[in-house]
């Protein structure tokens, strides 16, 4: 009895299964989505396969993008604002504008929709649109507007006994990497990213790292396995694009400590990375300049220089915190006033090893263009005081006796730094170079304030003139502000190298 | 023989009292406390002390925004004659304040004006200018330099006694005039800010 029974469940529950899947495929299912990303929405549209080939619904696309469509005296005509394009039901063409394009496939009929090759949206609907539109096939993505979405490729490879991530972003953008407990997350200056999910293959265990996924839009996870123990990661423009290596250093357990054996051991093959474990720069201090009440320059497009030395202050934070792993402080995160004194007390007080004073500049002259850096300049009399108060002075203490005590006059603070501040600016025009456009000379010094109080290294940088309008509009846009934030970066990595082969004072 | 010796005795005190006059009431009424010669240590307030005679010019450089907004270009022109240091000295600073003749293009904010201007004695000048210089300067440090260096580099240029300019704005020490360049001691003159 139990046995007949459940013989004539299984054959009713099979004959279910085949009955939804008979269903099922009548309605053509859809076999994957292409997701249509704009700058305030994500939608996915249904794509069906047929014959090999991705379609998508004509209606569907009305309803994206404010198509009207009607089917009359054989033809199909896709009507958007007073453009049109005209499809026929057995031609693998399109005639948009009265142009004719070419189609992988004839558009086909799914009942009462009609289907069109998901080629349709590039080669038809782009030319008319009136907002770019960026098919990318291979992954199922569909880019309205201009949006940053960089395609992004990585691979994983054993190297020694650590490992090495590689991902290549393309067109440029620069990212971020941190820890967060068991995993890192890279941060990508992007609306979106144009990935596959996960990145790489499952890791078998145990590893050092065990997925690479896509978690937010712009934004990879790195899930980090039980041997990891620490990281390294590094940024730098390779052609038409920027790659981000991140190297991973196992934990040294006993378990896997390997039989003695007479050869020497291998050497970890790690490159040179970005973050020794003891660095002469442990705290940078970034001053977007101005603020508040204060503009700073504004430029003929009103583009003012307090908001620009913060949106490349914050870029530069960013990309100097997630890949060199210091502190970095900025003596403002918002749009206040902050006075002269309060920014270089910031950085004294927190021992500060090297000070960048963002600014952008203005010329009543519209051509004067390019970007200058600055150290500070003493005159002469301020020199000999400063030299004078660098002698140490004995000094009663609080529990009795004398102590050797450095009386530096707040104002003369630079002085013992000028040499390496004018050093870092040499660097930074020289990275600057290639990048920027540069003023000629593009370093100077002059007795600029808010450089004599830095007891540290220090420059102000004025990234362009605002006061030039074509300078104003790149100094404005995300292209230079990243590169200008990755320079400096570069050199801030340049000068940490240089330091340590200098005597420290 | 006696009353020869009075005589003589009289006229020497006679002598005498006419040179004390001379150094202590006559020359001092008529130099007065300013002094004219380089390096004194007197100062001169805004009033002009003495008066230049009229339609008498010196040759003087001025300094004018060059062609590319990143230096100055350094200009002869005629400037009225002033008695002394001070008196020169603020008819250079008046020139290089006034609008400047087309095509030079000035660093200065338009309608700054000069309110003052002391000499000290170890050859600092101290140059009071109107709030304009600051409250109407268009920003950046390039620019604030080129200001600065206008007026600094005339005085100096032009004076030899003057080795050092301070600006003052409105009767008072400034930190800066638009947030960069540091007012807050004398600058000497700096000529590599010029072409």
């Amino acid at each position: 009895m139990n046995v007949r029974s459940s013989s004539s469940f299984s054959a009713i529950l099979a004959l279910g299964v085949f009955v939804l899947a008979s269903t099922l495929a009548s309605q053509a299912p859809p076999s994957s989505v292409l997701t249509v990303l704009a700058r305030d929405s994500r939608r996915p549209i249904a794509m069906t396969l047929v014959n090999d080939q991705e379609f998508v619904a004509l209606d569907d696309l009305a309803a994206a993008f404010q198509l009207a469509v009607r089917e009359e005296a054989g033809a199909i005509t896709v009507t958007y604002k007073s453009k049109t394009i005209v499809l026929t039901p057995d031609q693998a063409l399109a005639s948009v504008s009265g142009r004719l394009v070419s189609l992988p496939a004839p558009p086909a009929r799914a009942g009462r929709r009609w289907l069109v090759p998901v080629e349709f949206i590039s080669r038809a609907l782009a030319p008319v649109y009136d907002v770019r539109l960026d098919l990318r096939k291979a992954s199922r993505l569909l880019i309205v507007g201009d949006l940053r979405v960089p395609r992004l490729t990585a691979k994983y490879e054993a190297v020694g006994a650590g490992a090495r991530l590689t991902i290549d972003a393309a067109p440029r953008v620069t990212s971020t990497v941190q820890q967060d407990g068991e995993r890192l997350t890279i941060k990508f200056d992007a609306d979106a990213l144009d990935a596959p999910n996960p990145l790489i293959a499952p890791q078998p265990a145990p590893a050092l790292v065990q997925a690479v996924r896509l978690v937010e839009p712009s934004t990879v996870s790195v899930e980090l396995g039980p041997r990891f123990a620490a990281f390294r990661a590094s940024t730098a423009p390779v052609d038409g694009g920027m790659r981000t290596v991140i190297d991973f250093v196992p934990a040294q357990t006993t378990a896997e400590t390997p039989a003695p054996s007479t050869a020497p051991p291998a050497p970890t093959e790690l490159p040179p990375a970005l973050s020794q474990p003891v660095s002469a720069i442990r705290t940078v201090a970034i001053d977007p300049g101005h603020g508040g009440d204060d503009n700073g320059v504004t430029g003929p497009g009103g583009t003012k220089e307090k908001d620009l030395t913060l949106a490349v202050a914050r870029r530069l934070k960013a990309a100097i915190e997630g890949r060199l792993g210091i502190r970095v402080l900025l003596t403002r995160d918002d749009d206040r006033a902050v006075g002269l004194d309060d920014r270089t007390a910031l950085a004294n007080n927190n021992k500060a090893d090297l000070f960048i004073s963002l600014h952008a500049d203005g010329s009543l002259r519209k051509t004067a263009a390019g970007a200058i850096i600055f150290s500070a300049a003493f005159p002469r009399d301020a020199e000999q005081q400063a030299r004078a108060s660098l002698a140490p002075e004995p000094l009663p203490t609080f529990g009795g006796g004398l102590r050797d005590i450095e009386l530096v006059p707040w104002d003369l603070a630079q002085f013992r730094h000028l040499d390496r501040s004018v050093a870092f600016a040499g660097m930074l025009a020289q990275q600057l170079k290639d990048k920027v456009p540069l003023a000629s000379p593009p370093v100077a010094q002059a007795p600029l304030r808010i450089l004599e109080s830095a007891n540290m290294p220090a420059i102000l940088v004025e990234m362009g003139f605002l006061s030039n309008p074509d300078q104003e509009k790149a100094l404005a846009g995300a292209d230079l502000q990243t590169a200008l934030a990755q320079t400096m970066f570069e050199s801030v990595v340049k000068f940490r190298d240089y330091l340590a082969t200098v005597p420290t004072r | 023989m006696s009353g020869h010796r009075t005589l003589l005795g009289a006229g020497v005190i006679a002598v005498a009292a006419a040179l004390a006059w001379l150094l202590f009431v006559a020359l001092p009424g008529r130099y007065g406390p300013t002094g004219k010669g380089v390096g004194s240590a007197a100062a001169a307030g805004a009033a002009p002390t003495a008066p230049a005679p009229a339609g008498r010019k010196i040759k003087a450089r001025l300094f004018y925004v060059a062609e590319d907004g990143m230096r100055l270009v350094s200009v002869e022109r005629d400037v009225p004659f002033g008695e002394g240091t001070v008196q020169q000295a603020k008819e250079i600073v008046a020139a290089q304040l006034a609008p400047a003749p087309d095509p030079l293009l000035s660093a200065i904010p338009a309608g700054t004006a000069l309110r003052a201007l002391f000499v000290t004695a170890n050859g600092d000048a101290y140059v009071d200018l109107s709030r304009d210089v600051s409250a109407a300067h268009p920003g950046g440090s390039i620019e604030e330099l080129l200001t600065v260096y206008t007026i600094v580099n005339a005085v100096t240029a032009n004076l030899p006694a003057v080795s050092g300019v301070q600006l003052l704005v409105e009767g008072k020490e400034v930190e800066t005039l638009a947030g960069h360049v540091d007012l807050r001691r004398p600058l000497a003159g700096n000529l590599s800010w010029v072409q």
